[in-house]
């Protein structure tokens, strides 16, 4: 059997604009989990290097069991498993940016951890011997330099939590791959439609990548 | 103002009393007695290790100690003290310079030296910016303002670092060995400054191991050892006729070269 297969450009650019419906949905999902985990992930980085023990506790707790499951079952766990909890169907958007919000999260807590402990000692010393309190010392001195040290390691987290959001079309959110799976069930063009939903991805993703290393760049300054 | 006063009247701005400080077993400070009046210069001496750095961190509550009694221009610091009121006055109103100089990197010159005055004293931008230029001025680096610390060599960054206590009006100036991270070439300039400060009449507690710059500036030199002050007088006394075994050991060692 001679099978010669021709890769369909015309098909494949012809899913483009379908694919580009789904991009909201995943930007929408991606940014706002990130921008809660982040928040989070500072209240539990911060809390995870409390001298209290009843405060680093329960940070160490979230961030091993967020960290430590799947994000695809955390999704189906805040979709399918808390209505029944709850008695009322939870949004599939909101389940989404849900589970980004809490794993990112806990990758974020040892981000934020890691950049505050990295900070040298004598920062901290100068800023108190000035008589700046604990809390202005950390607002100035030692968290505008812990949040540059830790840009890489965000934007690598980002970049992550993009790519997990295409696991979300399981619960039917209209995100990049969902799309491009309703696309194909009609046209059958599977390799084409999936490598502009992998292009897709990609210039997201890359953005992101050119940006951070903006960001980067500017605030190398001085250091 | 309320200040301490000694039995013999003058007023002190640091008054220390049986101070003990231990690392875990390790006893570091013993017993320690000093009291400081204002406008003097104390330099204190000692090997590695003998708790000289440990001690003027006590003063303005960088480490705790566990015995004893320590008042700083009147206010009170208690043993294992927190961050109680007095300490925060006693840090707005005491000045440290330190070995690796410490001085935040994120910030331009300027911005270092603005930061307390503005955030603690509640100056207003104009006037913070005014007395960092005058006090940058003053440790001869003025047109490097809007550098940022990375950016200097050694020696300068240790003025700014000297601009930057100053700022606060401290009326005493800690030292923690500030030359020690120092290429040789850029000691003098560092010193320079430390001398003119001496001469306006700064109070200054130095640890150091600068002998020459301590026997010219000191008004009394503190050699300590093994946590203990084991003499202590006028720099000519100290240098040229020490009395104690450990000092002459001490002196024998480090002036031979």
């Amino acid at each position: 059997m001679d099978v010669t297969f021709q890769f369909d450009w015309q098909a494949a650019f012809a899913s483009i604009p379908h694919l580009l419906t789904g991009i909201p949905y995943t930007l929408l999902i991606s940014f706002a989990g990130l921008a809660i985990g982040f928040l989070i992930g500072i209240l539990f980085g911060l809390l995870r290097i409390s001298p209290s023990r009843w405060l680093r506790v329960p940070a160490v707790a979230y961030i091993e069991v967020f960290r430590g499951t799947p994000v695809l079952v955390q999704v189906l766990f805040i979709f399918y498993g808390l209505p029944q909890l709850l008695g009322g169907p939870i949004n599939a958007l909101v389940a989404g940016i849900a589970a980004i919000a809490v794993n990112s999260g806990a990758y974020i807590s040892e981000i934020v951890r890691g950049g505050v402990q990295s900070i040298e000692r004598g920062q901290r010393e100068a800023g108190l011997s000035l008589g700046l309190s604990r809390q202005q010392t950390f607002r100035y001195i030692i968290w505008p330099q812990a949040l540059r040290r830790m840009i890489p390691s965000l934007g690598n987290q980002g970049i992550i939590s993009i790519k997990d959001t295409s696991l979300f079309s399981v619960i039917g959110v209209g995100e990049l791959v969902r799309q491009g799976q309703v696309y194909i069930a009609t046209t059958f063009n599977a390799l084409e439609v999936y490598l502009m939903v992998a292009m897709l991805y990609l210039v997201i993703t890359l953005s992101l990548s050119a940006a951070l290393r903006l960001l980067e760049r500017k605030g190398l300054v001085g250091q | 103002m309320n200040q301490p006063t000694s039995p013999s009247g003058g007023e002190r701005i640091v008054r220390m009393e049986k101070l003990n400080k231990s690392f875990g077993d390790l006893h570091v400070l013993k017993n320690i007695d000093l009291e400081v009046t204002p406008g003097e210069v104390v330099v204190i001496i000692g090997a590695s290790g003998s708790g000289k750095s440990t001690l003027i961190r006590c003063i303005n509550g960088l480490e705790e100690f566990q015995q004893g009694e320590l008042e700083v221009d009147g206010n009170p610091l208690k043993p294992y003290g927190k961050a109680t009121q007095a300490l925060q006055k006693i840090r707005t109103e005491v000045g440290m310079v330190f070995q690796q100089f410490n001085l935040f990197p994120h910030l331009s010159v300027l911005d270092n030296v603005t930061l307390a005055p503005m955030k603690v004293r509640g100056m207003d931008h104009r006037e913070a910016t005014d007395t960092a230029e005058r006090l940058l001025d003053r440790v001869g680096i003025a047109d490097q303002a809007a550098k940022y610390p990375t950016q200097l060599s050694g020696g300068q960054q240790q003025r700014v670092a000297i601009a930057r206590a100053l700022a606060m009006e401290p009326r005493l100036m800690l030292f923690d060995e500030p030359t020690s991270a120092l290429d040789p070439e850029m000691i003098g300039e560092v010193l320079d400054a430390m001398r003119e400060l001496a001469n306006e009449g700064m109070t200054m507690l130095i640890v150091t191991h600068e002998m020459g710059f301590a026997r010219e500036v000191a008004d009394r030199v503190i050699f300590i050892h093994k946590g203990e002050i084991a003499e202590e007088g006028p720099p000519e006394t100290i240098f040229d006729s020490p009395q104690a075994e450990p000092t002459r050991q001490f002196l024998s060692r480090v002036l031979k070269h």
